[in-house]
């Protein structure tokens, strides 16, 4: 018996590259976890000394050098809802429409790439678009409705794509055994494909948040301002924002204690995972209740 | 035409036929799967559909049901009529569907529960009343020959049964439809012996509330359960007549003795 499991020199070759691809592929990933330990663990290293109760929840003071960053954790928050006011029902709907309802034809196809276009429109071009669209031609002024109305847009394609892909995953045969039971289109999404696409549009929308809370330049030109001494009152007030208040404290102001700037951008990534977390968890509660 | 001979009304009877299928052409693309078939499903009777693969047995249900909506690439000619309706000219594609009830050889248990594939056909129709809900689901459930392995676990997942149970599933959830005409293709391919025994037995039962439409690969099958049955070769209907006529009786086409006898297909 010993010569039938005798390793033969073809066995020997894929054994050995075996080995040599699990090990390119792992020191890959390696190299991609790399940098986000670098950051994570700068950013702790230097910003957590500075957050504080106080650090979160009081105005900024003495020209920012000092106080909290409070009315920018508020900005942020309140673009970032707003904007997915927006574009969540938008997106969604639309790509329902593009999935389930479109036919197959040259419009179709131009509207989808049209959509990939959008994505890889820079941001600052969607700024200039939301300053001469929502602040100047719908008069919001430079407001929360206005900064986050341009996030909204600028984001669209993310929740639209993800939204389409999940709901293209739902293989075909459950959607034709229920057409064939006499239900129509909107009873078979309404029953069958949107319950088991929902994973994958929350995915859309953490996606969405991540990008929202980040963008700087949409912002500064539609509705976030450097420096406020009051708290926003309603979405056609301005607003400081966290991302422009980092830019704003690293580049903009003498005499700025080192450790601000960290301490801001661990907030803003605390916030961004934060935020998150919400969704991550409704996803595996979801994705534990749904399966085929 | 061997087919047109049984055109029109039942002779013995004298009813108008359930179905009504006049020289019906399905093409994918430039590739036709039935070519000119003609024939008649009389009220309350099982009719089987048998023959070799490719035939277009599945496209001739498939047209029926109006599926060749779902598929632009799939073009139908010539008229089916059900209950003396041009099925193509139905205003309401939902309402045929509704009163069809069919089931393909790949289950799909769909990602619902077990009651809730099998409700899924009364809620559409806008049942909400729940004891009448249950009385539908243990009675589609046992005439399927599944209600005694799922009466335990009606809230698990249909799509995590076996094979062989997604298959009843998708037959109970077809009986839900409480549909005039039963379209079954090759519904025993992953259900065991006794268990096929057990749903034959049922379809018996069934014959007098609805017509059937039996596709089957299983010559014995048809030969068991169906009144009359068709011979479909590459996409023409070869014979059609009384079942026991094809197998010891005079047929219309060799072809016909040679594969109910197992010499080909």
């Amino acid at each position: 018996m010993k010569t039938m499991f005798e390793a033969t020199p073809i066995n020997h070759k894929n054994l050995g590259r075996q080995k040599l691809f699990r090990f390119l592929l792992g020191s890959m990933t390696a190299l991609l976890i790399f940098p986000v330990i670098l950051i994570m663990g700068t950013l702790i290293y230097k910003g957590a000394p500075v957050i504080s109760f106080d650090f979160l929840f009081s105005n900024p003071t003495n020209g920012m050098t000092e106080g909290g960053i409070f009315p920018a954790l508020l900005g942020t928050i309140l673009l970032v809802l707003v904007a997915l006011l927006a574009s969540v029902p938008l997106g969604v709907a639309a790509a329902i429409y593009l999935s389930e309802y479109a036919p197959d034809n040259w419009f179709t196809r131009i509207i989808n790439l049209a959509i990939i276009n959008l994505a890889g429109v820079p941001s600052i071009v969607h700024a200039l678009f939301g300053l001469g669209a929502f602040v100047i031609f719908f008069r919001f002024g430079t407001s929360i409705l206005a900064a986050s109305l341009t996030l909204a847009i600028m984001t669209l394609p993310v929740v639209i794509v993800a939204t389409r892909e999940s709901l293209q995953a739902v293989p075909m045969a459950f959607r034709e055994a229920c057409w064939n039971m006499g239900a129509t289109r909107w009873q078979t999404i309404r029953r069958i494909v949107l319950p088991n696409a929902i994973t994958g549009i929350l995915t859309g929308v953490i996606l969405e948040v991540s990008r929202t809370s980040g963008e700087t330049a949409p912002i500064m030109f539609t509705g976030a301002v450097f420096f406020l001494p009051f708290l926003p009152q309603g979405v056609f007030d301005q607003t400081m924002a966290l991302s422009l208040h980092l830019f704003v404290v690293s580049t903009q102001v003498p005499e700025m204690p080192e450790a601000v700037p960290y301490g801001v951008a661990l907030v803003l990534i605390a916030l961004v995972l934060m935020m998150n977390s919400l969704s991550i968890a409704l996803r595996m509660y979801l994705r534990g209740k749904k399966k085929w | 035409m061997v087919s047109q001979e049984n055109a029109g009304p039942d002779p013995q009877t004298n009813t108008p036929a359930k179905l009504h299928v006049d020289d019906l052409s399905i093409h994918y693309g430039s590739h036709a799967a039935l070519e000119h078939v003609s024939l008649d499903i009389q009220e309350n009777e099982i009719f089987g559909i048998i023959g070799p693969a490719n035939a277009g047995k599945t496209s001739f249900l498939k047209a029926i049901n109006r599926m060749d909506m779902f598929d632009p690439n799939m073009k139908t000619r010539g008229s089916i009529q059900l209950n003396g309706h041009n099925i193509r000219k139905v205003r309401n594609v939902y309402g045929l569907r509704s009163r069809i009830g069919v089931v393909f050889p790949l289950p799909v248990g769909l990602p619902l529960s077990v009651y809730d594939n099998v409700a899924l056909a009364p809620r559409l129709r806008g049942l909400k009343d729940k004891a009448e809900l249950n009385v539908i689901v243990e009675r589609c459930l046992t005439r399927a020959a599944l209600w005694d392995e799922v009466k335990d676990r009606l809230d698990s997942l249909g799509s995590l049964l076996s094979g062989g149970q997604q298959q009843r599933l998708t037959i109970a959830r077809a009986l839900s439809q409480e549909p005039e005409l039963l379209m079954l293709d090759e519904f025993s391919i992953a259900v065991d012996p006794v268990t096929t025994m057990r749903i034959e037995d049922v379809l018996k039962e069934l014959k007098s509330e609805m017509t059937i439409i039996l596709v089957t690969n299983l010559v014995q099958q048809a030969r068991r359960l169906a009144d009359r049955t068709a011979f479909f070769l590459e996409g023409k209907c070869l014979d059609i007549g009384v079942t026991e006529d094809l197998f010891t009786g005079e047929v219309k086409d060799q072809r016909t003795r040679d594969y109910v006898e197992g010499r080909f297909g």
